[in-house]
Parts: structure tokens; sequence; C-alpha cells
């Protein structure tokens, strides 16, 4: 069975711009949304406060129980219904940053109790969380997308340029740098929150920016379409008006290395093709190798997809959010594999990116008129079925000319 | 034979016992036969707090109200010993940021004040002191910024070490108390039935002091300004047992310690028969029990008040000297208010109240409905994977599903081995791996379909196939595992979990994907030589 067939082109590299322009549409809707909601929906784990799971044996509805916690100053809580209506589940959530916290679980407890009639009411889940605390998790979780990005870029600038010490270095200085003004924020006091996401965004614009100065042209691309992902489903999730709770950001992380998985991918492909390109037009080779891999691409997404659908609809409330963020960023990743993070390594000058092989020189010239080499007469990306049907042919009546490495 | 088959039908056939053995305590139950548990491995499968149920708390030891009461304390102390040096002076008063101060009233008692502070109280420094009009002198001495981080620091390792005594009476299996950064405590109760009570029980201070009452003042008249110097006023609740009603009311006290709990070795319920109310019976130790004596002889017939957490519990008339070393705290308690107060009593104090800063309670019931609904979309999510795989590839899908199937097992089974906690979201991560497994054998079937297309052999294009892609597999995986070691780092609790999940994921589903997988197309290969390849 084949989705995709072997010879297909379909030319992907030449309508980047359209491209470009329904990322950068997709970013200006989440620039908007955060603008529209008044930054991120923060969920009680950063926001502080308290969200409580109960179930009654008996029906019942959002205003009762609005009414029943009134005493404890909670009646402008958010009262959800949660699952299956006839569970009678409920959840109670509230943010307000003025309730006194201290003991507020058991006060809970005790005036459903009394409300309800003891027995009727189940407390399934509680969560807490102090307003310190979700701040020190707000930060600690863009820390951790910030270092996951960086030392992502490090990586592929080892693994694909060769520039292991450049990477390091760079990585270096950045989080040395990231450590020092962080130090003199907290010393100075003041918003931390604010100046926190301010301090990542200048954070990520100057690793891109030290990508391109520096020639990373893989980590550039790949970090581009990292953040590219990561906003989008941001984005995608504000409009939704989800909340953002630690879930979400595991799944951010998640979303990070999947989407990182199909670039590679993409990228390991160019590589290839490049040894053996010639003079070949570098959008020209990046084009075939999307083309190549694209059956891989689709398959690996459909059947990830397909298990995230599972646990999106059967697992339950609890795993919601999370699997709906997973779903986002699988779909958005897939694209930004094929659309993004490719097509960015022909914005850098000076043509085509390098490639530092430690293999002689002379096997490669030995390999070069295979396949792709036929593609290289065209002047527009579209070798076409001609071509593949050549190469078809071709190879059948000399099996064992197939390169080997 | 292929190239190194017996070596690496050895290390997959190894691998799949190891998994399988760790399972068998999982998958068993704990009906396992005694020489099992004896000579293999017999954990299970550890399963998160909202897997579970239970509950994880994150307190603050409010240390600088330890300090503060350590001012206090010195201050007290200083009248005494200033009244034995005949210093004359009036009455020291504990006051903000450590300090105490007072004032002399005559120039004379200076230097006196002065040695005494060097001799007896060397964590303190005379920070100011200023002549006032009439000639008396204002000083102001105040606890050294080391000293208090001294104090601060001991309440947080005393704090820790109470808590994990009252949790371990408190009978809860496999409790995990852990210091955090900045004096913070963390708290895990796996499978706690009512963490109303626990939390009841773990954030009481229960600072028990006994305080002399001063019955020559009228409490109900009484005001803030005709308060005689030395006194407070404090709250005694009663619980009116017909309506249930509390109330409160007020006591006049000297604020002197008579005695603190610091000296209680031992606290029990016992009951009252005349009243039928339980109370606590608490046992000194020898020092202890020479001080209460001490005190009740002198003040017989007076009525001391038992001070718990700042409320009154009840004020009884001495009513002759106690030289026992046995005390009776009596209040309106429940019988489980008893216990739990025979236990923080025999516990400790906490050197400081605490605060809670971060609560999570997962109720068992929900902790089982996450396990059913977790398995229920793993088993559905993984059919359709493979369902999906056998018919795009064929014989190759099965050979994926297989591997796919190893890759559950040994999960599974890295989980019990390292005893790594699986949590909800741990489970989505197995969810994922599934989705995400298949990719190294999707890369390598498709570059072997590649090579079929050029005309290879089968023998060959499995070859190629195989070393092509598994550089640019372990290239892509080793990104995803940066991702979850950066989880990992970050995370807590159920998100650590899923770091955890991801990551042995990873790591099994390249050894399943590139080498089991291998195999079998090695001995497929070998046994049929066949001159098409299903795939």
């Amino acid at each position: 069975m084949e989705f995709i067939k072997p010879n297909v082109n379909i030319n992907f590299v030449g309508n980047r711009g359209k491209a470009f322009i329904i990322s950068g549409l997709l970013i200006l809707m989440t620039v908007v949304s955060l603008f529209i909601h008044g930054g991120p929906n923060y969920g009680i784990d950063f926001a502080g406060g308290i969200l409580v799971q109960v179930r009654f044996t008996q029906p019942t509805d959002a205003a009762d129980i609005k009414k029943a916690l009134a005493p404890l100053g909670m009646d402008q809580s958010l009262v959800q219904g949660f699952g299956d209506k006839k569970n009678n589940e409920f959840l109670i959530r509230n943010e307000r940053s003025g309730l006194k916290l201290q003991g507020l679980s058991d006060r809970v407890r005790t005036t459903l109790a009394k409300t309800y009639g003891q027995g009727k009411v189940e407390v399934r889940r509680v969560e807490m969380v102090g307003p310190k605390v979700g701040k020190d998790l707000r930060e600690k979780a863009l820390l951790a997308i910030f270092y996951a990005i960086v030392m992502i870029a490090v990586y592929i600038s080892g693994r694909f340029e060769q520039k292991w010490g450049l990477a390091a270095v760079m990585a270096g200085v950045l989080v040395g740098a990231t450590l020092l003004v962080q130090a003199l924020l907290t010393a100075m006091g003041g918003d931390e929150g604010i100046a926190m996401v301010l301090l990542i965004l200048t954070a990520l614009v100057v690793t891109v920016g030290a990508c391109w100065l520096l020639k990373l042209r893989y980590a550039l691309g790949a970090i581009v379409a990292l953040i590219h992902d990561v906003v989008i489903t941001v984005g995608v999730f504000s409009l939704l008006d989800k909340e953002f709770t630690l879930a979400t950001v595991a799944a951010l992380l998640t979303i990070i290395g999947y989407s990182l998985n199909d670039t590679i991918i993409v990228y390991d492909r160019i590589r290839e093709n490049l040894k053996k390109s010639g003079k070949q037009p570098l959008g020209e080779t990046i084009n075939a190798s999307i083309n190549q891999t694209l059956s891989r691409t689709i398959l690996t997404s459909g059947t990830t997809l397909l298990v995230l659908v599972c646990l999106f609809i059967l697992g339950g409330g609890v795993i919601e959010d999370f699997a709906l963020a997973l779903l986002v960023g699988v779909v958005v990743g897939t694209y930004s594999s094929i659309f993004v993070a490719s097509p960015v390594l022909l914005l850098l000058p000076e043509g085509r990116p390098m490639v530092i092989r430690r293999s002689a020189p002379a096997k490669a010239a030995a390999v070069r008129p295979e396949p792709v080499a036929a593609q290289a007469a065209s002047t527009q990306v579209s070798a076409g079925k001609a071509a593949g049907a050549a190469r078809q042919k071709r190879s059948k009546k000399s099996p064992r000319k197939g390169k080997r490495r | 034979m292929p190239k190194n088959f017996f070596l690496k039908s050895t290390l997959v056939a190894v691998v799949i016992i190891l998994a399988l053995l760790y399972l068998v305590p999982t998958i068993g139950g704990g009906k396992l036969p005694a020489w099992w548990v004896n000579t293999l491995p017999s954990d299970r499968i550890r399963l998160g707090l909202d897997l579970q149920g239970g509950m994880h708390l994150i307190l603050e030891v409010e240390t600088q109200k330890a300090v503060a009461a350590s001012v206090e304390r010195s201050s007290q102390e200083l009248q005494r010993k200033m009244r034995d040096d005949n210093i004359r002076a009036i009455h020291p008063q504990a006051g903000k940021d450590n300090t105490i101060s007072l004032v002399l009233l005559h120039n004379n008692d200076r230097s006196k004040l002065e040695d005494l502070v060097k001799r007896d109280y060397p964590d303190y420094a005379v920070t100011s002191s200023q002549t006032l009009e009439d000639g008396k002198i204002q000083m102001v001495l105040q606890l050294t910024a080391k000293a208090a981080k001294h104090i601060a620091e001991q309440a947080s390792t005393q704090a820790l070490e109470t808590i994990r005594n009252r949790v371990d009476q408190f009978g809860v299996s496999e409790p995990e108390i852990l210091p955090q950064s900045e004096g913070r405590i963390l708290i895990q109760l796996p499978g706690v039935k009512d963490p109303q009570r626990a939390v009841a029980l773990i954030g009481k201070t229960a600072q028990l002091e006994f305080k002399l009452v001063d019955d020559s003042v009228n409490p109900a008249t009484v005001t803030k300004a005709t308060l005689p110097p030395g006194d407070e006023i404090l709250d005694m609740y009663r619980r009116d047992h017909a309506s249930g009603r509390v109330d409160k009311e007020p006591i006049v006290v000297h604020r002197r310690v008579a005695m603190t709990g610091a000296t209680i070795t031992d606290a029990r319920v016992q009951m009252d028969s005349q009243y039928n109310q339980p109370y606590v019976s608490v046992a000194f130790d020898s020092a202890g029990a020479r001080q209460f004596a001490d005190i009740t002889t002198r003040n017989v017939k007076k009525r001391l008040a038992i001070i718990l957490d700042g409320k009154v519990q009840s004020a009884p008339v001495i009513q002759e000297p106690i030289t026992g070393g046995e005390a009776r705290i009596s209040g309106d308690f429940t019988m489980e208010e008893a216990r739990d107060l025979a236990v923080v009593l025999r516990s400790g104090a906490l050197p400081a109240p605490v605060k809670i800063l971060e609560e999570r309670t997962v109720g068992p019931s929900l902790g089982q409905d996450s396990i059913d609904r977790g398995l229920l979309s793993m088993l559905v999510g993984f059919c359709l994977v493979v369902g999906f795989i056998l018919l795009y590839y064929r014989l190759a899908g099965l050979f994926a599903n297989l591997a796919l199937l190893l890759n559950l097992v040994i999960i599974t089974g890295a989980l019990a081995a390292f005893q790594a906690t699986l949590t909800l979201p741990g489970i989505a991560g197995i969810i994922l791996t599934i989705g995400m497994a298949v990719d190294a054998n999707v890369l390598i079937f498709e570059r072997v379909r590649e090579e079929l297309r050029m005309g290879k052999t089968p023998f060959a294009a499995v070859e190629a196939g195989y070393g092509k892609a598994t550089l640019t597999i372990l290239d892509a995986n080793i990104t995803t595992l940066i991702a979850a070691l950066v989880l990992f780092q970050f995370g807590t609790g159920p998100i650590r979990g899923f770091a955890v999940t991801l990551s042995i994921g990873i790591a099994s589903s390249l050894f399943t994907a590139i080498t089991f997988t291998r195999l079998l197309f090695d001995l497929y290969l070998h046994q049929f030589r066949p001159r098409r390849l299903l795939i």
C-alpha cells in the first residue's frame, strides 16, 4: 500500500512564499488572540488559586454550588460540569488573588459537606497553588522551554555542521548572560513575571541572530521552526480559551522534540543529497529531499495523530487538554518541517549550507550522477514522472550499480 | 547464518526475558509464590499520586517567626538577668527586625548591660543608644544576621524532623518527605484516606505553653489601656455540646511563659470517666517534671492556663502541687482530635508555623478512573496503529508490530525495574511512544522500498535500508531525548513521570525498531530466501 507515490514531486520550496504568508498569519493570530485575552489564560498552576473536582450523589447545578460556596467568598468561582452529565461531576475553579488560601481546601470540603449533607459529596481532586509557587512555576516553565531550544541548537549545529565548539560557546555565553540578567532581576525585585517574558524573548531573538551571524544554518532553520510551532500552539490554545497548566508546558516541550524529529529527518536527507548533487541549485536539492521523505513524514504523523486522537477522546477530562496541545503541536510540527524548517535554509546568503565531510571527497564525486542529477537539468523543480521512470528503468538493468556508503 | 546472528538473538532473548521477569509482579498482583519473591524481582510498577490517589503538599516553614520567637524569649530572659545584675531598666521589649529595645534608668548601668550582653548574649549587638531628655538611656540590641540565619536553618531542619515523626505516626505507607530550596518541604502521602486530617496533623504548630492566669483582673471589662503591664488577653474556646456552637471568652494571663511543652516525653489519650470526655495526659522528662512541680507548688489555688498555638484550651485551678511529672490537657476534644493532639505533642512542636504553598489531592476513585481510561486509550490506539501498519507494510508491518509489542513490554518492564513512577501523563507518554515508535520502522521500510525500486535484491535492499536509516533515526531521537531530559529537570510529579516514560520509550523503541526487526528480517530472508519482499 502507498499513499504517496515514489516519484511524487510537489514544489514545496517554490511555494514557500505562500507558506510563509500562512505561517505569518497564524503567528499574527496568536499575537492578536493573546492581546485580546490579555496574555495567556494561566491555570492555577501558574496563576495560583484553587481547583476542586467534586462529584455529587444527586443532581445539582453550578448556581447551587456557587451559592453553597458563598460563605467562603468563592461565589465568583468558575463552576463547570465535568465529563458526562449524569455523573453530577463539577470543576470549581477560583483564581482570585485576594482569596485566603491557607486551609481553603479544608473549608471547601466542610462547607460542601454541610450544604449537601455528609457522604453526598465526594471531593475527587483538589489542587491549590499559592501565588508564590505559581510565579516560580511560570519562570521555571519558560526557562525549561528556553533551555530545551538552546540545547537543541547546540546539538544540531554540532551534528550537521561539525561546529560543536562554536555552538557550545554560543550556548554557554547565552545561558551565562541569561543567568546574569536573571540574577540582576531578582536583585532588583519588581514585576519579575513580565521581565522574565521579555528576557526569554530577547534570548530567543539573540539565539536566532547568533545562528544567523555564525551561519549555523541548520540550527537556524530548526529553531525558527520550533519557535513557530510553539507560538502557533500557544495561539490555538489562547484562541480556544484553554488554560495553560504544567501539562500544557510538558506538551509544548514534547512538541519541540517531536517537531525537531521531523525536521531532522528532512535535514538528514538534504545533507545526504548535497553530497551527491553537484551543481544542482540548493532549492532543488531541498525540494527533492522533502519529497523523498514525504511518505515517511505523512505516515509517522498519521500514526502519532491516530493515538493522540484516541487519547483525546478516551483519555478523560484530566488529560484532555494535554492531548489537545499535542494534537495541535504535531499537526503544526509536521507542517513546519515541510514548509518552514527547510525553506529557511535558503534565507541565508551565500547559496548553500556548507557540508564538511569526513569521508574522502573522491568517493562522493564517483556517486554524483545518481537520481537527483537527472533533475539538475530542469530549471524549475519539476523532474516529474519522466525522470522517476527513467531512474527506475536504469536501476533495474544494473542493480549492482546502486551506491553504498 | 547472518552476521552476528547468535549475538543479536541472545541479546534480544535476554532483554525479553528480563522485561517479562520484571513485569510478572505487576501483572500477577500480590499472589506470587514465596520462591519467586525470594529469588526474582518482586517490585510492582509504582503508581504516581494521580493514579493511586494521595496527597502532595509543599509547605513553607515561616522561619522568620522562629527567629522572632527566639528574640522574644531572649528579651524575657534578659529582664530576669538584669534584675539579678541590679541593672535598673524599663522592661525590655522585642521589636521589629529582631531587635530588643529597653530604657536604662541610670547612665552608670550602661557598661554593666554591655558586659551582660557580651557575656550571655554573644548573638546580640548593641546597635544604638541615645540619651533621652530625662537622662535615661534608650538602648537597642539586635540579633546578628548570622545568628538569625542559624536559627532559621535550625528551624527548617527541626520542622522537617518533626513532620517526619508526625507522618510516621499517621500511618501512610511509603510517605515521601523532602527538603526543598528556600526552607520549603515537599510531602507526598500516597493513598491517604482523610486528607483534611492529614493537613491538620502536619500543619499544626503544636506550641504548648503554660501561663499563669491573672485573676486580679476582670477579663470582661479589661481593655488594652487598663491591662496591667506584663499581662495579655487571650481567647478561651468552649464548645457548647448541645448546639455544637463554639464560643470564645477572653481570659487574662501573665505574658511570662511559665513552662513550654519542650520537655514532653509522652502524650496519651485518656477518658475522663466523670464527664465521659477524652483528655490528653502528657509526661515530662525529669527536668520538666521538676519545673512543673516547682510552678504548681508555688501557685497552689491559682489558675494555670494551658495554651496550644495561642488558644487557651483550659485554665484549671491548681488544687495541689503536681510532682509526678504529668499534666492533663482537657478541652472540648472529640476522640479523634484528642488522638491527633497526642500525636503532635509526642512528636514535638514545630519551631515555627508552616504555611501550605501547594496542595494537590487526588481521590482514589479518580485515580482508578484515570488508570482505566488511560489503559483504554492505550489499547485502542495500539490496535489502530497495529492494524494500519499491517495493512500498509504487510509482512514487514507484522515485524514492526511485533517490535511495537515488545516495545510496550520493555517500557513497562523498565518502569518496574527502575522503580520509576507511572503517572497519568506517563501513560500518555507511553501512548505517544506507540505512535512515534513506528517512526523508526517507517523510516527503515521507506528506505528499503526505495532501494527495492532501484532494483536491489531483498537482501541488499534490507541491508542498505537499515544502514542508511539508522543514523537518521539516532539523530532524530536524540533531540526528543534532549527535550525529555529538560522536561525531567523542570517537572515535578506527574510531568516527571511523562518525561521518564518518554525517555524509556525512545531508548527501547530504538532497540526494538533497529535490532529486533532486523533480526526478524535476517531470519526471514535466510529461511525463505524470497525473491520478492512483501513491504
